[in-house]
């Protein structure tokens, strides 16, 4: 049994209510309950299978509910889910879904995620989250994607209206985790056959989270109010939630400060002075995402990273901590493992790198870099790829800088996005800038991007890291595993892992109950309020 | 003149084919497509979602699909990246605020534009003169991405006068800053083209004539002067105009209103075809009636001038 499905056993044996946050004595609420925060961009779509952006994955979690929802640590709570039970060999999960009604006042019924899960899988519906079902390991999943099954063969049942029993294919500890992701929500299968594409339209939508859609004018704002048919609305304070979309960071800040948005992104470099004129309002907290220099070790790549050597010494050379205290500025840490420090359960290994000092780094990038054969006779020269953005170039200038004095020169490669995309795929790079977010909160987010057959695009493939990988599935302690993967991607380095990220946001002290120790940053505004001021 | 027209609007039809054709070549010239994403698609899910859009087809035939769905439904066909709308509501949506914005710029544009320009000439080399030049040389050099940053910090962080950006058709305060930042730098160059094109005109011989039989000189720039120093102008405000409803990125972008200049150069930028296109035809289409506009303007300005 592992230790998450012990404790999520424990709450569910308690039938503890998802207790949303509570205003705390001597607390006045204010007497209009509004959060208006900001976003970067249009909301793609609320469409629960469609949705591939984090700000739309924001949105879905106050209009829908899935089985579990993420408490303020980012420990998994019980959702639409009461209670939950695993068979002995992990491969059949049972769930008992509480009395919770739509926003229609209909009832949230097993079938209803029977229904939503398989039309993610559903061919026809050509959802780009649809290998979050296969990430799942959920029973047929892939092969109904590959058109090879009907996509009511998937491993998931309704045995009656309040049961719902999912197979996997191949025991998951991560699974439970999974499920408040908002590819897994339900959908109300009357609403989808009755309006079609246009059924997340406001007037439309029907959901069975504690806010319902208003208004959504794309690319302008988006306004939820309080859903009276949400199971748990006696508990919601909040009424109005808006999210607002400012394209340009800078002007999001000026409305911040204006007073129009609640909560704001701090523009990169400008942390330190607001987080002095305003201590109370910035904040800095962990965010489960990983910034690299990945190096095309492929057939097609050049030479010259092919030899372990030379990969460690780029590494060596790159002075994180400039590029974090004196770039970035935003809390943001040196990244010497690819997993992000603040994931749960993960013990990152005591890599050598992160003991030594620069000077001593670069010391020995310069021996291996002789012994690789290169050197002032011999310098070496490579491509920086990045895609257009103020800060991926800075720092691009940066390690162009710091690998210089080593003998490498470096031409940076500045492309589009879609262009450093598709060559990223194509292996048609030499060094290439890459980032990635977590999924759920468990290493395997981070580690299954370097399995020969994970997405790993500079196709560097190592037999004993698979093989851990592959051991870690069905493990009952994964801890020392993913220790030893991340030891065997400091040895190896397939990618220089530069920096870990923060989330960087300017947050009106007047509301109350946003998450700050939750890494993935979900938050649900049923817990927030607003006090007077 | 209706022949012309006619004869116009004729060969409008080949070049918007032309332009489709083209357009859509190019757009599929270029790398990656609309589902290239950091977390590369497995490959049977990509095949799932180009197989849905008809992006399995070879080209040739979704450039026939496409240009049948125009013809035959008025469907310009589903956005790749907006999978929950069709790009006849995107256009439907964005469109109209572009339009009332753009419009309001045009306006401003040219009333101060003009009356500037034409004040500088009467006054050639007098203070007016120097402070309209003034005035436009700053509004050129202040592009409008610098001064949409400046106007919300003023009027909206330190006055509080009015919203920081979004959009309301109901309420106007949301149209004041778009407004001012779109217009300033065109209204520049009108009051610039105008004061040239004025103190040609002046010194040309109909004016001398027009002065010396002793007309009162309001009668003389009103009547005489102003409207065939308007052809310049009248000849770079088709296209401007045009340029203006439809392609204003930077406001769309530091006022937040929706507009479809953002949507049209996302539109490249995620590779959303359909919008792309279908942003492409509209201005397309409107570039030809602007540009048949200002031809019928030129005959009605200019005598001289017969189709």
């Amino acid at each position: 049994m592992s230790k998450l499905f012990t404790t999520t056993a424990l709450l569910a044996a308690l039938a503890l209510p998802a207790q949303a946050v509570q205003p705390a004595e001597g607390e006045t609420l204010a007497d209009s309950q509004t959060y208006t925060y900001w976003l970067l961009d249009a909301i793609k779509s609320l469409d629960p299978a469609k949705n591939t952006d984090v700000e739309g994955s924001d949105v879905l979690r106050q209009l829908f509910e899935g089985l579990m929802n993420e408490d303020a640590a980012g420990a998994m709570i019980p959702g639409v889910a009461e209670s939950h039970q695993e068979s002995e060999d992990g491969l059949t999960h049972t769930f008992t879904l509480r009395d919770a009604k739509w926003s229609n006042g209909d009832p949230v019924t097993a079938q209803d995620f029977v229904f939503a899960w398989q039309r993610v899988v559903n061919p026809e519906t050509a959802s780009e989250y649809a290998w979050f079902l296969e990430l799942m390991n959920i029973q047929n999943a892939t092969q109904i994607i590959a058109g090879e099954m009907a996509p009511d063969q998937l491993g998931v049942r309704a045995v009656d209206d309040k049961t719902l029993e999912v197979k996997l294919t191949t025991r998951t500890p991560y699974f439970l985790k999974t499920l408040s992701h908002a590819t897994t929500f339900p959908v109300p299968q009357k609403v989808v056959e009755q309006h079609g594409d246009a059924w997340t339209q406001p007037g439309n939508l029907v959901g069975n989270g504690a806010f319902m859609l208003e208004s959504h004018n794309l690319g302008v704002d988006i306004t939820m109010v309080k859903n009276p048919n949400y199971w748990d609305a006696e508990n919601v304070v909040m009424e109005t939630v808006r999210g607002v979309t400012v394209n340009d960071n800078n002007i999001g800040l000026t409305r911040y400060l204006a007073g129009e948005l609640d909560r704001v992104q701090i523009p990169a470099g400008q942390y330190p002075r607001l987080s002095q004129e305003y201590p109370d309002q910035a904040i800095s907290i962990p965010y489960s995402c990983s910034y690299a220099y990945v190096f095309n070790v492929s057939d097609k790549g050049p030479e010259a990273l092919k030899d372990v050597r030379v990969r460690q010494a780029l590494s060596l050379g790159l002075n994180r901590d400039i590029i974090v205290n004196q770039v970035l500025q935003g809390g943001q840490k040196p990244a010497y493992s690819w997993t992000h420090w603040a994931i749960e359960g993960f013990q990152a290994p005591d890599a050598e790198i992160a003991t030594m000092t620069q000077e001593e780094r670069n010391e020995k990038a310069r021996a291996l870099l002789t012994e690789a054969g290169y050197g002032p006779d011999n310098p070496l020269s490579l491509s920086l790829q990045y895609n257009t953005d103020e800060n991926h170039k800075k720092l691009a200038i940066a390690a162009q800088q710091f690998w210089k004095p080593l003998g490498v020169n470096i031409t940076l490669n500045n492309v589009e996005w879609k262009v450093h995309t598709d060559r990223m795929q194509n292996q048609d790079f030499d060094m290439a800038r890459y980032a990635w977010c977590a999924d759920y909160n468990e290493a395997t987010t981070f580690l299954d991007w370097f399995r020969t057959d994970g997405y790993n695009s500079g196709k560097w493939s190592n037999a004993e890291y698979d093989k851990l990988m592959a051991e870690s599935k069905t493990a009952e302690d994964t801890a020392p595993l993913y220790k030893r993967a991340e030891e065997i991607l400091a040895e190896e380095v397939p990618a220089a892992f530069v920096y870990h990220y923060s989330k960087v946001d300017m947050i009106n002290p007047a509301i109350k109950g946003l998450p700050t120790q939750n890494v993935t940053n979900a938050w649900y505004a049923k817990d927030l309020y607003r006090v007077a001021e | 003149m209706f022949a012309f027209i006619l004869r116009r609007l004729a060969i409008a039809v080949p070049t918007l084919l032309l332009l489709i054709v083209l357009s859509f070549v190019l757009m599929h010239l270029a790398p990656g497509g609309p589902f290239t994403q950091e977390r590369a698609l497995p490959p049977q899910v990509l095949a799932n979602l180009n197989a849905k859009y008809g992006l399995d087809d070879p080209l040739w035939r979704q450039i026939w699909n496409y240009v049948y769905g125009i013809l035959v439904h008025f469907d310009f066909g589903p956005s790749f990246v907006y999978p929950d709308r069709t790009v006849n509501q995107l256009i439907a949506d964005g469109f109209p605020v572009t339009l009332t914005y753009g419009t309001l710029s045009f306006l401003a544009a040219v009333l101060v534009g003009v009356t500037l320009g034409t004040l500088a000439a009467i006054r050639q080399n007098g203070w007016l003169d120097y402070l309209a030049v003034g005035i436009s040389i700053g509004a050129q050099v202040l592009p409008n991405f610098v001064m949409a940053p400046l106007l919300v910090l003023a009027l909206t962080l330190w006055l509080g006068w009015l919203p920081g950006g979004g959009w309301s058709f109901s309420d106007p305060s949301f149209w004041i800053m778009p407004v001012i930042a779109l217009s300033t730098s065109y209204m520049a160059s009108i009051a610039r083209i105008t004061r040239s094109s004025m103190l040609e005109v002046l010194g040309s011989n109909h004016i001398r004539t027009a002065r010396a039989k002793g007309m009162p000189e309001r009668r003389v720039i009103l009547r005489h002067a102003l409207r065939p120093a308007m052809l310049p102008v009248v000849s770079y405000l088709g296209p401007v105009f045009v340029s203006m409803i439809t392609g204003s990125v930077v406001i769309d972008i530091y006022f937040s209103t929706g507009g479809i200049g953002k949507a049209f150069v996302d539109s490249a930028l995620n590779r959303d075809y359909a919008v792309m296109m279908g942003v492409t035809i509209l201005v397309g289409a409107l570039t030809i009636l602007f540009n048949l506009v200002v031809d019928i303007l030129y005959a009605w300005i200019d005598p001289k001038i017969r189709y």
